[in-house]
């Protein structure tokens, strides 16, 4: 095996894990609230690339403000999602509420379909690639782009989480929702914040994906979106630094397999690590054994 | 059992006069090639959503990987029938047996787990089935398995439909299904009772994928090509919206949810761009206002005026 090939796939990998795990974040984040595998996530990703794609062809704006434009309607379109089709199943079996997420998943992928066409777009190339030189191995500026947003978001996400009194009421909430409300936490509104942000998160990556790839399209979010629920469930479901780290993991992993076996068995190697993990430590590498109480 | 078995056989009465008709319309060419393979479809979806119901509704673990298990029954089943001849009757038990073998493979330990991470799970565990099976260039790869011969017929869905349903019935209401109810109430509960929750969950995962296997050996040669694409995980989510809008726990429920989706995809095909639309609207709608499914519990032969339903509310079938 070839190192400097290894060290390539490693900077591959990471950019993309760090897509992962933004868009893990989201994932984890509503996840250890409302105790919903929110299928549409990868879909709100998806509209998010999208917004990110018009500011940029139609309104004409840079990679920046679009990228700002995208995180705050895609936060406000998670937001009106739960409002209108989560909310009002909060106390329905949870089995409910998983279909209702595959209605979302299916009604934003043929909505999309329906008005921006299900052809891919070319995503414009707003930001300049060019590749620097660090010894044998090759960055481009797409990449620092990718690490530089992810590990702002990632900091500000601390921030709000750790130091401010919504993100103590998140935490609160994440840890016994009817708890929580008994000490006057509202968390219909923590649940909707949480929304909020968890898209925000997928936004950026959407847009993110878009500057990196080139190329979206309406189903794009299916598969990324699956992988990132793996991500959540590898670095431990409702822990925020596991689903970086998971995210990072996944990453890396699929760029090795990629470049080292063969792209196809990507996908599989993903689901591999998944059933392992689940099979050895279902709580991730990060959680805590919870018992069961009867 | 007396009662039961007088029931049976108006069922059977029943569903020998319906395929009577059916295959009246089909020899008598008054329905079109279309609606034709919609009936056939129809019957299949049934068996998939029958058998997921066992594991879902009645054993209640969620499982997300049911077409992964269609696929390797379809394609044992043509590899079989195309490549070395084998009758179809055998090619399709083939199919069944080896879904079935790789159901208990696989249950084996992922049903130790709970819930969500049983649903990732089988659903990983779907993809990867399907990916191998891209990834083999025997069986046509990612471009699929051609040239398989026509070998699906309606007597052929139709009976073995009814043997899935009579199957599972008659599995529900035995003492392993009904151990398999009991660790749907309450896994913990039932195992302080004695339920070797292990055994009986793993049996349930087995013959649905068996089940699952049939109908995709039957799926599978009603074209003349296959394509690993058929077997994604929409497919699965698919069968798990047929269970859950009839409701889970009812075999009734998964007849009419089968026949439900079947025919609204068919009758919106002609819109293919808001078919999926109104498809996902209706699908959240129906969560927000009866969570249960059409059937919730019920099964139309529990009823009491079951003769009176049985006349009235099947003829549509």
């Amino acid at each position: 095996m070839d190192v400097t090939q290894l060290v390539q796939q490693l900077i591959n990998g990471i950019s993309l894990g760090s897509i992962y795990a933004l868009i893990a974040l989201g994932y984890t984040m509503i996840y250890g609230i409302i105790k919903l595998i929110n299928f549409a996530h990868g879909d709100i990703y998806m509209v998010g690339a999208y917004i990110g794609f018009f500011s940029i062809t139609a309104a004409h704006l840079g990679i920046f403000p679009s990228l700002l434009i995208s995180m705050i309607v895609t936060g406000g379109l998670g937001m009106v999602i739960e409002k209108l089709a989560y909310k009002p199943l909060r106390n329905a079996p949870r089995i409910s509420v998983l279909i209702t997420a595959i209605g979302v998943s299916f009604f934003l992928e043929c909505t999309s379909m329906y008005f921006v066409s299900p052809t891919p777009r070319t995503f414009p190339p707003v930001f300049e690639n060019v590749a620097f030189h660090v010894g044998p191995f090759i960055v481009n500026s797409q990449q620092l782009l990718i690490f530089g947003i992810t590990i702002v978001l990632m900091l500000l996400l601390t921030y709000i989480v750790e130091r401010t009194k919504t993100g103590k009421a998140m935490r609160a909430a994440s840890y016994d929702v009817e708890t929580a409300q008994l000490m006057g936490i509202d968390s219909d509104r923590i649940i909707s914040f949480t929304f909020g942000i968890g898209s925000a998160l997928a936004a950026a990556a959407g847009v993110l994906v878009g500057v990196y790839y080139n190329s979206i399209d309406p189903l794009m979010g299916i598969m990324p979106g699956v992988k990132a629920f793996v991500a959540a469930v590898l670095g431990g479901i409702g822990i925020l630094p596991g689903a970086v780290v998971g995210g990072l993991i996944l990453g890396v992993v699929e760029a090795l397999v990629s470049g080292f076996i063969s792209s196809t068995f990507r996908d599989a190697a993903a689901f591999a690590i998944l059933i392992l993990v689940l099979l050895f430590k279902p709580t991730g590498i990060f959680g805590k054994n919870v018992r069961e109480k009867v | 059992m007396k009662y039961l078995r007088t029931n049976d056989l108006k069922m059977l009465a029943f569903a020998l006069v319906l395929f009577a008709v059916l295959q009246g319309l089909i020899t008598g060419r008054v329905l079109n090639s279309f609606w034709q393979l919609n009936i056939l479809i129809v019957g299949i979806n049934i068996i998939m959503s029958v058998s997921l119901n066992l594991i879902n509704g009645y054993t209640g673990q969620f499982s997300l990987g049911h077409a992964g298990f269609m696929a390797v029954g379809a394609y044992t089943a043509v590899v079989l029938t195309t490549n070395f001849h084998v009758a179809f009757l055998p090619a399709l038990l083939a199919g069944a047996a080896a879904a079935g073998f790789l159901g208990f493979l696989i249950g084996l330990p992922t049903l130790r787990l709970r819930g969500d991470y049983l649903a990732i799970a089988t659903l990983g565990l779907g993809e990867i089935i399907r990916i191998v099976i891209m990834n083999i260039d025997h069986v046509g790869g990612a471009a699929g398995f051609k040239g398989i011969p026509h070998k699906t017929t309606f007597v052929w869905v139709f009976f073995i439909m009814l043997f899935t349903l009579f199957f599972i019935k008659n599995f529900v209401n035995s003492k392993p299904g009904r151990a398999c109810i009991a660790i749907r109430e309450n896994e913990i509960a039932a195992e302080a009772m004695g339920v070797n929750t292990t055994k009986y969950k793993v049996m349930a995962f087995t013959i649905g994928a068996a089940f699952a296997g049939i109908a995709g050996g039957l799926f599978a040669q009603c074209f003349y090509l296959i394509n690993p694409l058929s077997f994604t995980f929409m497919q699965s989510f698919n069968y798990l919206i047929m269970v859950v809008l009839g409701g889970l726990g009812s075999i009734t429920g998964s007849i009419a949810g089968a026949f439900v989706v079947t025919f609204l995809s068919a009758a919106l095909a002609s819109w293919p761009e808001f078919r999926m639309i109104i498809y996902a609207l209706a699908l959240i709608f129906l969560m927000m206002k009866r969570p249960q499914g059409l059937f919730g519990y019920m099964e139309i032969t529990n009823h009491g005026i079951f003769r009176k339903i049985l006349k009235g509310g099947r003829k549509h079938a």
